[in-house]
């Protein structure tokens, strides 16, 4: 295996709204990882993105977006319709076959442009669970109302998962809700889906991030502190809802395995997970202890910008390193229903 | 009974708020104004039009705004014989890749007032504003034949 390193990362803030289009968005992230990493855009090596059609309701709209990269004279390129996660796994396995050693992943999403509980019900078996038009956040309801039969968890527990996201997330100024809460005081608000609360479900955001990955020496001339990718893994369960145990993540647990997760201690560990219970459900999944600090950056919970979250949290989980601050990270993705789909990508700096 | 079943009904409706972005908006309210506005890169120096805010050949952000001319050259064209757009056209009518002077793309727009025989690659060729001002390409009606000698094909090889 050739060693592959995060060697730069670049995100836009996440809002409600934004006013730029795809590629005024990719131009922002792309330019502003290139210029970290001093990497000029025709040395880049391979470059592809993760995006959905069906946020913008724009067929091919990663074809728009790829005039933020300059593709003149032709470039090696792909796409993936995933979150931008899934794209970095592809430039990982890119990576190995050992003919170039640089390459950019970005991913971009508008969540604001469509209606999202309408959206997201596409993505379901289409012959039996999509036309009953079940809402996610409903679905994330079901999972949490599962998780508390469970009797491991209360919704004392989604409340404090809560609290300290926002704590996290107020020195996050890339973050959309930044304004810190009382465990207690959410309690009191009332129920959106039961057991879940509005601030129990992540907002709707708009916004991109870019990647640079890059090889062995390479990777050393262009980061001072690279952070190596030691392991990166993604499984998926089944599609029907109702064979799962829904109060478990055994993807995630799996991949947190074969990426080599708790092999030694991690510092941090940023989980994408779009709603509170959900992260107790991934804290167990990947085995976390209390010294492991979540979500510094504030996690999901703090801006989901729908295909950007999960590589969003693979590109904080190494900042984490890049910048000094931690020596061995994780990040995670999710992706489906119920974190149907999960990725576990281990960072580590060397001396 | 034992029939395979072949189709179900599963109607899926998507509603979207369309946001051009910040480059586009300022194109199409220029349309609206009856004016055509391009992008000039600041590196390679060439007029993107429509404009998107970059450009697509260095991949860099473009904010200098240009003006067009509402004249140019059809580089290449095709001649539509049957209905395929909402919109139903006389049969037959002609779309065409259009260069404008002063451009470095080329945009598509119907050409008219002329017969479809009769059009041809190098015409020169100026826009007609319709009725109503729109915020869209549709705001120009059409491009229509101006009698000016045609361009010579040195002067739009590259843009084919």
């Amino acid at each position: 295996m050739r060693d592959v390193a995060v060697v730069s990362f670049a995100q836009t803030p996440f809002v409600r709204h934004t006013n730029s289009n795809d590629a005024e968005l990719v131009m922002e992230v792309v330019t502003a990882a290139l210029d970290r990493a001093h990497l000029p855009r025709h040395d880049i090596g391979f470059c592809v993105s993760g995006s959905s059609d069906f946020l913008t309701g724009v067929p091919f709209s990663f074809v728009a977006a790829l005039d933020a990269v300059g593709a003149w004279p032709p470039i090696r390129e792909s796409h993936v319709e995933m979150d931008g996660a899934w794209a970095l796994y592809e430039a990982w396995v890119r990576l190995q076959h050992g003919d170039i050693d640089t390459a950019l992943i970005y991913s971009f999403g508008r969540s604001s442009l469509g209606d999202l509980q309408d959206i997201l019900v596409q993505q379901l078996d289409p012959y039996y669970l999509a036309p009953l038009q079940p809402d996610p956040i409903g679905l994330a309801g079901i999972q949490a109302n599962a998780l508390l039969d469970s009797g491991r968890f209360r919704e004392r527990d989604f409340a404090e998962v809560v609290a300290r996201s926002r704590s996290h997330s107020q020195s996050n100024p890339n973050a959309q809700l930044r304004k810190p809460v009382q465990a207690s005081a959410l309690l009191d608000a009332p129920y959106l889906a039961p057991p879940l609360r509005k601030h129990d479900c992540s907002p709707i955001s708009d916004g991109a991030a870019a990647i640079v990955l890059a090889t062995g020496d390479r990777a050393r001339q262009l980061s001072k502190r690279p952070a190596w990718i030691t392991g990166i893994d993604h499984r998926i369960e089944t599609h029907s809802l109702g064979a799962r145990d829904l109060t478990r993540s055994p993807s995630t647990e799996r991949a947190g395995k074969e990426a080599g997760a708790t092999k030694s201690a991690l510092d941090v560990a940023e989980l994408h997970a779009p709603y509170s219970p959900q992260e107790l459900i991934l804290k167990e999944a990947l085995g976390l202890d209390d010294k492991v600090s979540i979500n510094p950056s504030g996690g999901a919970l703090g801006a989901n910008a729908l295909m950007v979250a999960g590589l969003v949290r693979i590109g904080e989980a190494a900042q984490r390193i890049l910048d000094g601050s931690a020596n061995r990270t994780l990040g995670h993705a999710t992706s489906g229903p119920c974190l149907q789909q999960n990725l576990v990508c281990v960072m580590e700096s060397r001396s | 009974m034992s029939e395979i079943i072949k189709g179900m009904i599963a109607p899926v409706k998507l509603a979207y708020t369309m946001n051009a972005g910040r480059a586009s908006s300022r194109f199409l309210r220029g349309l609206y104004a009856h004016k055509i506005l391009g992008q000039r890169c600041t590196v390679c120096h060439k007029v993107n039009v429509p404009p998107r805010g970059v450009c697509p050949t260095c991949g860099v952000p473009t904010e200098d705004d240009v003006q067009l001319s509402e004249t140019g050259t059809v580089t290449t064209f095709c001649v539509i014989n049957i209905q395929f757009d909402a919109k139903a056209r006389e049969l037959p009518y002609a779309c065409a890749s259009i260069i404008l002077d002063g451009a470095d793309s080329t945009l598509f727009h119907l050409v008219q007032e002329a017969a479809v025989d009769q059009i041809r690659m190098g015409m020169r060729v100026r826009a007609v504003w319709g009725p109503t001002p729109l915020y869209s390409l549709e705001s120009i009606s059409h491009f229509r034949p101006t009698g000016e000698p045609d361009a010579p094909f040195e002067s739009y090889k590259e843009h084919l």
